[in-house]
């Protein structure tokens, strides 16, 4: 590479981190002050590049029109943002931190759908910034104005965002607040129209970070959860709450990107690497590597302990077994009275319901929150997918030497993870299932890339879907009854008493981090288990299966259940995957539907559906007492 | 002023203030007094809002405020200052005065920056310190300044002498004789009976969440048994 196209990746990268800061900026903020990670974030940046588009269609080309724009669209992405706040987030704040993450989710799903509904599916592709389209040489290279413009708009911002926190009272109140919200309010303040400006704030930042992208970058509905899964990585490498650690790990991570697809293929000792393959994976490598030399990140310090809100988690009872008995004979007796379509849909559903308690006992009583437990379930099925295809080996062979393999990964990841706690072990996961997702989309020869690997079927005597169902239900039933009865062991009680309390779990003599650590296997191998049930019940498997979508979906089932019950999850597989089946059937805006149906239940239960069914039943027995 | 009656409050399903009444009237300082665990920062906490109170009443400048939400009990007036102090500790000296300052409030006395440095001269050399690195004295100081700044009518104070050097606990007397000059009303809560003498009009005594003794500072030091049976450890 000569120096001139190392100067120009440079620029390039540094281009495209101006954007990446804007929006990591306003989620840091948001998450410092109201302690809520909104997965919501990479929506607005979405919302302004849709709304910069349009506005400019509207105002016209001309610098103006453009300008005034990019302002618009901004304001109006902050005041979706302030409405998210005085809508649904302000109503639950006193509910436990997982559950206003999924009111977030619920909000994705929501502004998915609402952007189909306007904008429509395909890509649009806007205009270049009128005035600004022309390039300048730099070293013989054609260098966009804009390009600069943008270079420019980060440290710009970074400065106001700086005047605005340190030199005015609202920037003290949103440190103190940072700090301990709850004396601010005995203060006087009013922590409503506070937070409501904070999210005002936050969500400018993310409008105006995508807004200022649409000349270099086409406005399509992907970019929600690829944008957030982004401004997760850099709040988390730069420090969370820091703005300029933020600022810092967007231009490292932004200029990596573009130096890997600028140095495109290259011939080291006879290998060839592809740099530019590892585009989507470089920015996960660093945060590996950054989160394990530095877990606070690079200007982060170690967050103080906050004060608990929300009360303490009951202890877990085990389900009784006459009830257990019960339904093991409602389950078996299905096939008999029910059709293939309602077989087929008990078949993902009992997938499901494993994977949901896989995730729940890692971040229920294992207290290990995963943004990422998608990875284990897609690895498992692409193990039992390749071991079957690939290797050769019969289906029941791959079908439960899959598990292992998932294990084995977790085993790898796990070890990683189990250093870190709380929001950065989340996103750590995060990144671990990303840089899978990214393995498995561009290994084209391996694993058929985007397309998938199809004709995996059963053997023969389960080629029938009652059979298969059958075996679905013994396989995932005896998953999860061996999660149960874990729980109910020392290494759970163990497991239990270090989420609860660590520093006194470990003052016991509890290694606390190789129970994690094997805890994560175990969780590992299950989803596994689950996917490469699912791989076979489909005769097909596609990287969905290990994308973000998926994780989510699983946090979706595990928190619409209840995080503090043992049956919740599986209820809220069984309820998700069959509200998703109903209402995908019914009208392609299914995502609205299932988003604003968790919002009411997120309203209404702020425990989860079976913690607040068991909470109403309580309250009914202490008033007939 | 304020008026307590019949306050009760949980934690849970742990019973810690069972019904207790008492009241401060304007200009006065009083003080509530008891040992370890016997509830007087919870009932600070149960009138300020930040722990709900199950029953009864308390009524704050002629207005029921056993409802309202923390931040509008602050705005009529009410002053806390929390006993673990609770400075914002990445926030200079200036910042966490900012961060109290309320509107002026009539008929009361009014705070600004540079009339609570002569009464707490020691922060006028810090201005621009963060609150983390203060001693505690020096903190113990801040978070009244804190309080001052919202101009308050009457102060809840949490054990304003706890873990204090001796020069430093006869220098907040001081001050809260200054407040007190000055027409405000303030609630004490103390385990350190001298420094209540030094300061306090009247004071109550609470014992497992009851009131045990309503009275003058004078009839309490009259009676050593009360003093034994209540106070001491």
């Amino acid at each position: 590479m000569t120096f001139a196209s190392i100067l120009i990746q440079l620029l390039n990268g540094l281009a495209a981190a101006s954007s990446l800061f804007l929006v990591s900026a306003g989620l840091s903020l948001i998450f410092g002050v109201t302690r809520i990670v909104n997965f919501a974030h990479g929506s607005l940046y979405m919302l302004g590049l849709y709304a910069a588009y349009s506005l400019i269609e509207l105002l016209g080309r001309t610098p103006l029109g453009f300008w005034s724009a990019v302002v618009l669209a901004s304001i109006a992405v902050g005041l979706v943002g302030a409405a998210i706040e005085v809508v649904v987030l302000r109503r639950i704040y006193r509910a436990p931190e997982l559950f206003q993450l999924l009111a977030t989710f619920a909000v994705v799903l929501v502004i998915k759908d609402a952007a189909l509904f306007a904008w429509g599916a395909e890509d649009l592709v806007g205009p270049r910034a009128p005035g600004l389209g022309e390039a300048v040489q730099i070293m013989g290279k054609r260098i966009p104005v804009y390009d600069l413009l943008l270079i420019a708009a980060g440290p710009l911002v970074l400065g106001i965002m700086w005047l605005l926190l340190a030199r005015t009272r609202w920037g003290a109140l949103v440190r103190a607040a940072t700090q301990d919200r709850e004396m601010v309010g005995a203060l006087g303040v009013d922590q409503a129209k506070l937070f409501t400006s904070v999210f005002f704030v936050g969500a400018l930042l993310a409008g105006l970070g995508g807004a200022l992208q649409i000349p270099r970058e086409p406005a399509n509905l992907d970019l929600d959860l690829s944008v957030i899964a982004d401004a997760f990585v850099v709040t988390v490498v730069g420090g969370l709450g820091s703005l300029g650690g933020a600022f810092l790990a967007a231009i490292l991570i932004g200029v990596a990107k573009a130096f890997c697809i600028g140095i495109g293929t290259v011939h080291v000792f006879g290998f060839e690497i592809i740099f530019s393959k590892l585009v989507m994976v470089v920015e996960f490598v660093i945060m590996g590597v950054v989160l394990v030399l530095r877990p606070y990140g690079l200007l982060g310090k170690k967050p103080a302990l906050q004060r608990a809100i929300g009360d303490i988690l009951p202890p877990l009872t085990s389900p009784r077994w006459q009830v257990a008995v019960a339904w093991i004979v409602l389950f078996l007796l299905i096939p008999l009275f029910a059709d293939r379509y309602v077989v087929v849909l008990m078949t993902d559903i009992a997938c499901f319901a494993l994977f949901a308690a896989s995730l729940h006992f890692i971040m229920g009583p294992a207290g290990m929150v995963s943004f990422g437990h998608a990875a284990y379930f897609g690895l498992g099925a692409y193990a039992a997918a390749l071991l079957f295809k690939r290797a050769g080996l019969p289906m029941e062979a791959a079908l439960l030497l899959a598990p292992f393999c998932a294990g084995l990964f977790a085993l790898v990841y796990g070890w990683f993870c189990v250093r870190l706690s709380g929001v950065y072990l989340a996103m750590l996961t995060l990144a671990f299932a990303q840089i899978s997702w990214s393995v498995v989309f561009q290994w084209d020869a391996l694993t058929g890339g985007s397309n998938g690997l199809v004709g995996i079927w059963p053997s023969a005597w389960l080629a029938g879907k009652s059979a298969y169902y059958y075996m679905t239900l013994a396989l995932c039933g005896a998953g999860i009854a061996l999660l149960w009865r874990v729980l109910f062991s020392p290494f759970g009680y163990a497991l239990r008493a270090g989420r609860d309390s660590p520093l006194r779990a470990e003052a016991i003599g509890i290694d606390l981090r190789s129970f994690q650590w094997a805890a994560f296997a175990l969780v590992g191998g299950l989803a596994g288990l689950a996917g490469a049930v699912f791989a076979f019940s489909k005769g097909s498997i596609s990287p969905s299966a290990v994308s973000i979508a998926q994780s989510t979906d699983g946090l979706v089932m595990v928190l619409l259940g209840g995080v503090e019950t043992l049956t919740g999850p599986v209820v809220g597989a069984a309820i998700f995957t069959w509200l998703r089946d109903e209402v995908a059937r019914r009208t392609e805006f299914w995502r609205a539907v299932l988003g604003l149906t968790i919002l009411a239940i997120v309203l209404l239960f702020p425990q989860g559906l079976v913690g607040g069914l068991k909470a109403l039943a309580n309250r009914w027995r202490e008033a007939r007492a | 002023m304020l008026t307590v009656s019949n306050l009760h409050a949980y934690y849970g399903r742990a019973h810690i203030l069972d019904g207790i009444s008492f009241e401060a009237k304007a200009g006065e300082v009083v003080a509530l007094l008891g040992r370890n665990g016997a509830g007087k920062s919870t009932a600070m906490k149960a009138i300020m809002g930040l722990v709900p109170p199950a029953r009864g009443e308390v009524s704050f400048a002629g207005t029921r405020i056993d409802r309202l939400p923390p931040y509008r009990i602050a705005r009529l007036g009410l002053g806390y200052v929390p006993e673990e102090r609770r400075i914002f500790t990445e926030l200079s000296v200036m910042e966490n005065l900012e961060v109290g300052r309320q509107a002026a409030r009539d008929g009361v006395p009014g705070w600004s920056e540079d009339k609570l440095f002569t009464l707490f001269p020691n922060l006028a050399a810090m201005r621009d310190r963060p609150g983390g690195r203060m001693s505690g004295g020096e903190q113990q100081m801040l978070t009244i300044a804190r309080t001052l700044m919202g101009n308050p009518r009457c102060v809840l104070l949490d054990e304003p002498s706890e873990g204090l050097a001796p020069i430093i606990v006869e220098q907040m007397a001081r001050s809260i004789q200054t407040l007190k000059g000055e027409g405000l009303s303030v609630l004490l809560c103390e385990q350190n009976l001298h420094f209540s003498q030094a300061v306090a009009d009247r004071a109550y005594i609470i014992e497992k969440g009851q009131i045990r003794f309503g009275g003058s500072m004078a009839e309490l030091a009259a009676d050593a048994s009360l003093r034994e049976q209540y106070l001491s450890v």
